[in-house]
């Protein structure tokens, strides 16, 4: 159906709710790449109070994507939860970001009858305070050898990639994270050949690091999963499985995945019992973009897909998510003040449809943004209560060309808002001594040569 | 302040950032700073204007020279699909069955300025050669197809990392036209004095070009048979 609003007597038509949601879209650029981007500031904020008037029930009947043409929207439609809808069914989106914001209920029961839509459509009427206020109020853990997303804990993924894969390389780069703290979330690599006999290798390497030095944490390699499935079959120590993920089902295709792919790799990682203390096994990597990247959008606004992009990641309850938010570049995301905001609405999407979202805070040389960016936007999650950031070497990674946030970033974030790692892995950096200055001896358990580094 | 001994060894096995050492918990100012010193070199990189006439000069054959339809270097970051496209009005004369090889400025015009002229001395191949502005690896396929080329070698800027600014890329298209992707091509990339040196690219470029010939074709068909390339940073 259409939608309409008079602003300052000009009277502005939307024809559908994709249409309007695409207009009520904070400016970026790859909305305004793909030719749907408001045409004027007026015409953004009419389409916001139109969007503000629309019944939260609409988004039950009025799919952005059809029914018959998307698998991710047969998803959200066919798992939608009313009973858990009930208590916010009676509101439009403008209502619902009042009650968000005034509410003292859990919101944990919310979840299953929201949907994607009706969580973007709320984010795109709402303020960055809005964005983290409400979601500092979502907690969510998951767990595996440790317990990710407790009240004011924060989580970093170790990230020590290498750009041609070297074992020793990556080692050294993964003691020099554990020695300031990082690695609770996940110790995870981006390998730079996506191959079952290179992947099988670097999982090796990585189990016998948390063997040896007896680390409550997790390893991934951030191979495609039909690579990880191959190295399952193959008898490697896989703990976590790995996918980037999107909001359409052409954006996955474009990924050379499918639902039913997914679910036989949740399977095959259940199988091993690797995790100890929880199942949470699979990792999904998210970001806007990714979907008119791979002319896969359906003429839908970059953030509304890759909120569906989290329908995906809910139905295989992971360990972690995380928005690559600044990688894609700034045909999508042009500047600081871009990928500030998608990054604080991906967080907050994650979270109230209940995934464990962290944020990859970062940046492309091509990218209008700086170190400055990245200390607002990491500053700013911290507050929302984000599940982990990255931390990779000094904030540059050698593999993939990019800056992400370091983990002296993570320290300091840790420090000026009182959050602390993992319960399971803040008792082992007590017991290897790190929770202190660095001194000139390293713990002797946690010797270099333990590794392989001599 | 010192950094231990036994941190900063963990340098040596890796080019990451390792054993920086910690004020509190900030990095060290020369740390600090020298990130900040990379960082402004790629920005610089991505922000330089290709100069021309200077290229032309240092080719040893005549050049034409042409312009993608993006008016300028911020909006060649803003709308990659213009990069694609030539500037309306672009003269082209044919020169049938040639081989195209399309100089790009790309994300760095630094790669292309620098390394572009030496690496064609070095192919040592007949070659019609094009200089194209605010280029994306795509506008190739549009300035064989209008060369009627038999293929097009696109060496194109790669996007600056902190590490290197001047990486140049090297993308041959069998037959060129408008309309393909990039599964329809081989790239080399990180062609660069400390990266893949100028000799070593060009050996390898000439084995892809005589390939693609035997076989009429480029892209995931033209197996690489020699030793695995660098994993390359799409610039188009």
């Amino acid at each position: 159906m259409a939608y309409r609003h008079t602003l300052r007597g000009t009277v502005y038509h939307f024809p559908t709710l994709r249409e309007l949601l695409a207009v009520a879209t904070p400016l970026r650029s790859g909305d305004q790449l793909a030719g749907i981007a408001a045409p004027t500031n007026t015409a953004r904020v009419a389409a916001q109070l139109a969007l503000a008037d629309v019944p939260l029930r609409r988004f039950l009947t009025e799919t952005v994507i059809p029914y018959e043409v998307d698998d991710i929207t047969r998803l959200i439609i066919d798992t939608h939860d009313n009973a858990a809808f009930a208590p916010i069914a009676h509101l439009t989106v403008g209502g619902f970001r009042d009650w968000l914001l005034a509410t003292n209920e859990d919101l944990r029961t919310l979840r299953s009858g929201l949907t994607p839509e009706m969580v973007a459509a709320v984010s795109k009427i709402m303020r960055l305070q809005d964005l983290m206020s409400v979601a500092a109020r979502c907690q969510v853990t998951s767990a595996f050898r440790n317990t990710i997303g407790l009240p004011g804990r924060l989580s970093v993924r170790l990230q020590p990639n290498h750009p041609t894969d070297d074992l020793q390389g990556i080692a050294a780069s993964t003691l020099d994270g554990l020695l300031l703290g990082a690695g609770d979330a996940v110790i995870g690599v981006n390998p730079a050949t996506d191959s079952p006999t290179q992947t099988h290798r670097l999982l090796d390497m990585l189990a016998t690091v948390i063997e040896r030095y007896e680390i409550p944490t997790q390893s991934c390699i951030l191979a495609h999963v039909t690579t990880t499935l191959r190295c399952i079959e193959a008898g490697a120590p896989v703990d976590l499985v790995f996918q980037s993920i999107g909001g359409t089902q052409a954006t996955n295709e474009s990924f050379g995945i499918t639902l039913a792919l997914l679910a036989e790799a949740q399977d095959a990682a259940l199988s091993l019992n690797r995790g100890t203390i929880g199942r949470n096994v699979m990792y999904f990597e998210t970001g806007q973009g990714s979907a008119l990247s791979a002319n896969a959008h359906h003429g839908v606004d970059q953030q509304t897909i890759e909120a569906r992009a989290y329908a995906v990641a809910r139905a295989f309850p992971p360990l972690l998510v995380n928005s690559v938010v600044g990688f894609i570049g700034p045909e999508y995301l042009a500047n600081g003040k871009q990928i500030t905001r998608a990054g604080l609405e991906d967080h907050f999407c994650a979270k109230l449809l209940g995934l464990p979202m962290g944020v990859d805070v970062c940046y492309t040389n091509h990218a209008d943004a700086d170190q400055d960016d990245m200390d607002a936007l990491l500053t700013l999650l911290g507050v929302a209560g984000c599940t982990y950031i990255m931390g990779v070497p000094g904030a540059d990674d050698v593999m993939l060309s990019y800056q992400s946030t370091s983990f002296h970033d993570a320290l300091y974030l840790r420090a000026a808002l009182r959050l602390r790692p993992a319960p399971e892995f803040e008792a082992w950096l007590d017991r290897m001594n790190l929770t202190g200055r660095m001194s000139d001896h390293l713990p002797p358990n946690l010797a270099p040569d333990v590794i392989g580094l001599t | 302040m010192t950094v231990p001994r036994v941190w900063t060894d963990l340098r040596r096995f890796t080019p990451a950032r390792v054993g920086l050492g910690r004020v509190g918990n900030a990095q060290p100012t020369a740390a600090h700073l020298a990130f900040a010193a990379d960082h402004a070199a790629a920005r610089d990189a991505v922000w330089k204007e290709l100069d021309a006439k200077a290229l032309e000069q240092a080719l040893a054959q005549p050049v034409t020279v042409v312009a993608s339809a993006a008016p300028n270097r911020e909006t060649y970051l803003l709308r990659p699909d213009l990069g694609r496209t030539l500037a309306p009005g672009t003269q082209l004369s044919p020169a049938i069955g040639c081989l195209a090889i399309m100089i790009a400025d790309g994300l760095s015009a630094t790669a292309a300025q620098n390394h572009a002229a030496p690496l064609i001395a070095a192919l040592a191949l007949p070659a019609q050669v094009v200089i194209a502005t605010q280029a994306r690896v795509a506008l190739g396929d549009q300035v064989g197809f209008a060369l009627q080329a038999e293929a097009v070698l696109v060496l194109i800027g790669e996007r600056p990392g902190l590490s290197s600014s001047d990486s140049l890329g090297a993308y041959l298209t069998w037959r060129p036209r408008p309309g393909l992707t990039d599964a329809a091509r081989n790239c080399v990339s990180n062609i660069r004095p400390n990266g893949l040196p100028i000799p070593e690219a060009a050996r390898k470029l000439r084995w892809l070009i005589a390939e693609s010939r035997r076989l009429r074709l480029t892209g995931v068909e033209l197996k690489d048979n020699e030793s695995a390339y660098d994993k390359s940073i799409s610039v188009d």
